[in-house]
């Protein structure tokens, strides 16, 4: 047993606190919004320049001018404010968005995170990945333990060409709940049914309990 | 206002002085908040040669894709070529160079070009390829990156309402990388939905002066492409 990918999401969702000004990744950390506890209100960045991102508009809503940094459309709820590029990553790296839940191919155990290219395949940019994540307050980064190869992505040391350095703060995967700890991970939470072997199996660096 | 008018009656007779070579900002999000007339007239012109420096250079074939697709454009500074096959194809062929940017550092090196600064220190890339060259300073214990500021000769960019004195107000998220472009390029052409008279646009509800705009004309029709329509479905 372990979590599935919507059980991911649901830990996450429980990382954040009411009132906290978020920004979420491009993929499953996206859906991170649809699983918020109903006492938590926070407040939804867009890196493209929205604060106060709504829900995917009704059908006869969208509007092309009012997008997500995933080019998807969007909507912008009450209260919500719409700024350039240079404000919005001012925003970033001034160190006022909280939390960034980014989706991540490698962490290692000092924090450095890896999400951007792997080398040899067709690069899509890096966008808004690098601001985010040396920026943001805290960073969580949601993955998969391991490849689809079997090659753990929690590691001592990066093999692919880092985002940002030792800035992770969590790692949710579909095992449980990790903190970089520097030569180490520790282990903050289990998903049921997962023992420690399958946890040490797993991952490319020491791990605590 | 005293002095030449601003206003012209189309992209055409906005978009003076295009020359093969050109260095140009182009505004908005990927296909959202784009100049699409301006980006129609350097294709009919078929200047070619071009520097292109904007967030994505087109996508899906659209936008400034269409000058890709051209061969007008033998470099592009941007932050993401992902969904954009025309550039994908050409930087992988090698006939297109690509300067891949953080996006917090390519809007900031455009801001800093237009606001006169010589450069500035990010955190963003320290550690990365991004940072590979460049100089990096430890300052209050922490470690930065030192980006130089970008300009260019021309910079066409998308407003919702300008007056004829230039000054615009842009909508929504089609704002983004427009009002920056806009003040880092020796001309500067503006694309709007809404031409108004002097005095219409109030002066706390101007997004950017007119001081930046050399260039403005008005067109109705846009075609406003959505690359990832995504709806939560009919209005219950």
């Amino acid at each position: 047993m372990s979590w599935s990918k919507d059980d991911m999401v649901r830990r996450a969702a429980a990382e954040l606190e009411d009132g906290q000004y978020v920004n979420l990744g491009i993929g499953m950390p996206t859906e991170v919004a649809n699983h918020l506890p109903a006492d938590v209100r926070v407040v939804l960045h867009s890196e493209n320049g929205l604060l106060g991102m709504g829900p995917f508009p009704y059908d006869d809503e969208v509007d092309p001018q009012i997008i997500n940094a995933g080019k998807q459309t969007v909507t912008v709820l009450p209260g919500g404010s719409v700024f350039d590029s240079a404000l919005s990553f001012a925003m970033i790296r001034g160190g006022h968005i909280d939390v960034a839940v980014l989706g991540g191919l490698e962490v290692a155990c000092n924090g450095d995170l890896a999400n951007w290219t792997v080398p040899g395949k067709m690069t899509t940019g890096m966008g808004g990945a690098m601001d985010l994540a040396a920026g943001a307050r805290r960073v969580i980064v949601l993955q998969t333990h391991v490849a689809k190869d079997g090659k753990p992505k929690l590691v001592a040391r990066l093999t692919l060409p880092p985002t940002a350095l030792g800035c992770t703060a969590r790692v949710i995967t579909d095992l449980g709940v990790f903190d970089p700890a520097g030569d180490h991970f520790v282990c903050v939470e289990r998903a049921p049914g997962v023992d420690e072997g399958q946890v040490r199996t797993g991952t490319g660096a020491n791990v605590t309990f | 206002m005293i002095g030449k008018t601003k206003v012209r009656a189309n992209a055409q007779e906005a978009m003076v002085g295009l020359r093969d070579g050109m260095r140009m900002m182009a505004g908005g999000f990927g296909l959202s908040g784009n100049a699409e007339h301006c980006i129609a007239e350097i294709a009919r012109r078929r200047v070619t040669d071009l520097t292109v420096i904007s967030n994505n250079c087109g996508n899906q074939g659209q936008g400034l894709a269409v000058l890709l697709k051209n061969r007008q454009i033998r470099r592009v500074v941007c932050s993401f070529v992902g969904g954009n096959p025309d550039l994908a194809e050409q930087y992988a062929a090698g006939t297109v160079e690509v300067e891949l940017n953080p996006q917090g550092t390519l809007a900031e090196r455009i801001r800093a070009g237009g606001a006169g600064l010589g450069g500035f220190y990010t955190p963003t890339g320290v550690g990365t390829v991004v940072a590979e060259g460049k100089e990096v300073r430890e300052l209050d214990g922490r470690r930065y990156v030192l980006e130089t500021p970008l300009r260019a000769d021309y910079a066409i960019v998308r407003a919702a309402v300008g007056d004829v004195d230039g000054n615009l107000r842009f909508f929504r998220t089609a704002r983004s990388f427009n009002p920056l472009c806009a003040m880092a390029a020796e001309v500067t052409v503006a694309e709007v939905d809404r031409l108004v008279g002097r005095g219409e646009l109030d002066p706390d509800d101007v997004h950017l002066p007119g001081i930046f705009v050399d260039h403005i004309f008005e067109a109705r029709e846009h075609a406003n492409v959505i690359e990832h329509r995504t709806t939560r479905g009919p209005k219950p």
